[in-house]
């Protein structure tokens, strides 16, 4: 198990290295740019002027002690709080240069370009292609031929088509916790949105599965631009290009990752990381 | 954990002699308790024994002489002493199922608002005017039933229906005949408005459980609020829902006061729900101050109270297999 483990790890971080000389060469274009953006649950302000350029296929990462605002910073991003009354959102959000705030766009729409995969698994109470048809039926039309290729794309991206091809129709409750969450990632990336949000993706997981999806984050960046929330610093080390560090709902540092874990340029960055506080 | 020594014993704490009696005591108690719940939860069963005797016994006479013609025969004569439950039966069975066509979507709307759409202001006061409707008494709902609801259904409801169904054939038929305003029609509507409030009520509880993460998971793939309903939270509380509606059922299986008010009661069948007629419940409480002791009216009486305990009982156990626990589920 411990074997596995280590030789999963050893063969991410290679592919690790190998990205990140790839990417070092060229500069990544912004996908989300964050502008002087405010949170309000009702009179308590949790976001304070947030500036921040999420690159496209790029990981990034955002850590910080619970409460820091780096969770509902991410629910801001598909405009989830939108569900709930009393909380709004000041400032400006773009995607591509539109602005995701503005009531014109239907949340509907921003969510079917903005995907998110919560800390918990959510597999729908339905069948496991039903599961991942479901978000596909909203959005298009497509024949039964397309949708079948189109299911065995995305469980075959999110690694978990093998396990599941010869069960597709039983319920996904009864996959286990490390595959339900792979189906949601799944389902997420069927839609095929440009933006992933991961909540948090592997908390409720045991470590094999836990390896296994950050392999699959780092193999998802080519095609989707990735925003990960995460209260472990090794994860965040492993798997992102950028990471932004958050404390008491301001942005405290937002760097490339290995300089944020090597060389962080704030003090509070350098406490938090070294495991001093949070 | 650090061994306590000795001296550190907190004072109370005294020799294992003592120790031992209060044990004893405390295990008497706990017999005495034991023994006391026991007794209280066979109490139960005896008490359902003791109705299905009664009914059983009571009706044994009328089964004996109509045999399970009874359960068909449409016979209602206290004069020739012929007795069926035909009538009561159709009468009983029909309002329950046009008080659940009514209510079941009427109260999955509700239910929906004010679980999902309605402002935070509104929730509170349409949420307490439900259970308040939940809590008025049925023989008010029947005497607001007669003065308020027939009236309405013979100027209004019924002209209006005839007017849209009436054309149409087969349907037509049952929207048919004079709009006298009470009959099965009214009854049937009369007990969805009883039954909606607490079939909400449940329908309530069981939205408000749904994860929110599973229906901001569906949300999130580009649902809309209608979406996710049909989607998530209503497969989600599936099993709960159908239990609901059955109870609802139970409910308005043996209603009788307001069911009497409305009905009509009128012994035929009439292929027109304008028709009267009368339900299990109603015919009881209209004919039994009527039947002697010992005379064949009290047997037939006791043994359609049997029918409608087999009903119920029926009702409960559809509910229970529909909700059972499925593999994989």
């Amino acid at each position: 198990m411990n074997i596995e483990l280590t030789e999963m790890s050893e063969s991410l971080r290679q592919r690790r290295a190998e990205a990140g000389a790839f990417g070092a060469r060229g500069e990544a274009e912004t996908k989300l740019l964050i502008e002087n953006l405010e949170f309000f649950y009702g009179e308590n302000r949790a976001l304070h002027g947030i500036d921040m350029k999420v690159p496209e296929n790029r990981v990034t990462a955002m850590i910080g002690p619970s409460g820091c605002g780096k969770s509902t910073l991410l629910r801001v991003l598909n405009r989830m709080y939108d569900l709930y009354p009393g909380q709004r959102a000041t400032g400006s959000v773009r995607l591509d240069g539109e602005d995701i705030l503005s009531p014109n766009l239907p949340a509907a729409r921003l969510r079917n370009r903005v995907g998110m995969v919560f800390q918990k698994p959510t597999p729908f109470p339905m069948s496991i292609r039903d599961n991942i048809a479901f978000g596909i039926k909203l959005n298009e039309t497509i024949s039964k031929g397309e949708m079948d290729e189109r299911i065995e794309w995305s469980l075959s991206k999110a690694a978990i088509w093998d396990e599941v091809k010869d069960r597709l129709h039983s319920p996904a409750n009864g996959l286990s916790g490390g595959q339900q969450q792979r189906l949601c990632i799944a389902r997420t990336i069927a839609v095929k949105p440009e933006v992933v949000l991961l909540d948090e993706p592997t908390s409720a997981l045991d470590p094999i599965s836990t390896a296994r999806i950050e392999e699959l984050i780092d193999e998802l960046k080519s095609e989707f631009t990735i925003v990960i929330v995460t209260h472990n610093m090794q994860q965040a080390a492993r798997c992102s290009d950028m990471t932004a560090f958050f404390l008491l709902g301001n942005l405290v540092e937002f760097n490339e990752t290995n300089k944020i874990f090597t060389a962080p340029q704030d003090s509070r960055t350098q406490d938090y990381i070294t495991g001093r506080f949070g | 954990m650090t061994a306590i020594s000795p001296n550190s014993a907190p004072p109370g704490v005294t020799t294992s002699l003592h120790q031992g009696a209060s044990q004893t005591s405390k295990q008497v108690k706990d017999k005495l308790f034991h023994y006391g719940l026991v007794g209280a939860a066979t109490l139960v069963l005896i008490i359902l024994g003791a109705i299905i005797v009664m009914l059983f016994k009571g009706g044994l006479p009328a089964l004996e002489t109509f045999g399970l013609g009874f359960f068909f025969s449409t016979e209602w004569n206290p004069v020739t002493e012929e007795y069926g439950a035909g009538v009561m039966l159709y009468g009983t069975l029909i309002t329950s199922v046009i008080a659940m066509i009514l209510a079941f979507p009427a109260s999955l709307g509700i239910a929906l608002f004010l679980t999902e759409v309605a402002p935070q202001s509104l929730r509170r006061p349409i949420g307490t005017a439900v259970q308040l409707l939940a809590a008025v008494p049925s023989i008010i709902y029947g005497m607001w039933g007669f003065f308020i609801v027939v009236p309405l259904m013979s100027g209004w409801v019924q002209p209006f229906l005839t007017t849209i169904f009436g054309p149409i054939p087969l349907i037509g038929e049952l929207f048919s005949g004079a709009p006298a305003g009470t009959g099965i029609l009214t009854a049937g509507l009369i007990l969805a408005l009883m039954i909606m409030p607490f079939i909400t009520a449940m329908f309530v509880e069981i939205f408000v459980s749904v994860p929110p993460v599973l229906k901001e998971a569906a949300y999130g793939v580009g649902a809309t609020t209608s979406e996710v309903f049909r989607a998530v939270t209503v497969p989600y509380g599936r099993t709960a829902i159908v239990g609901a509606v059955m109870l609802g059922l139970g409910r308005a299986l043996g209603e009788t006061m307001a069911v009497t008010f409305v009905i009509g009661n009128a012994n035929r069948i009439k292929s027109t729900l304008y028709a009267p007629g009368a339900s299990i419940a109603s015919t009881i409480a209209n004919e039994f101050p009527e039947a002697g002791p010992g005379s064949m009216k009290l047997h037939a009486l006791l043994e359609l109270g049997l029918a409608l305990f087999i009903i119920s009982f029926l009702v409960l156990a559809l509910a229970r297999f529909l909700v059972r626990p499925r593999m994989g589920d």
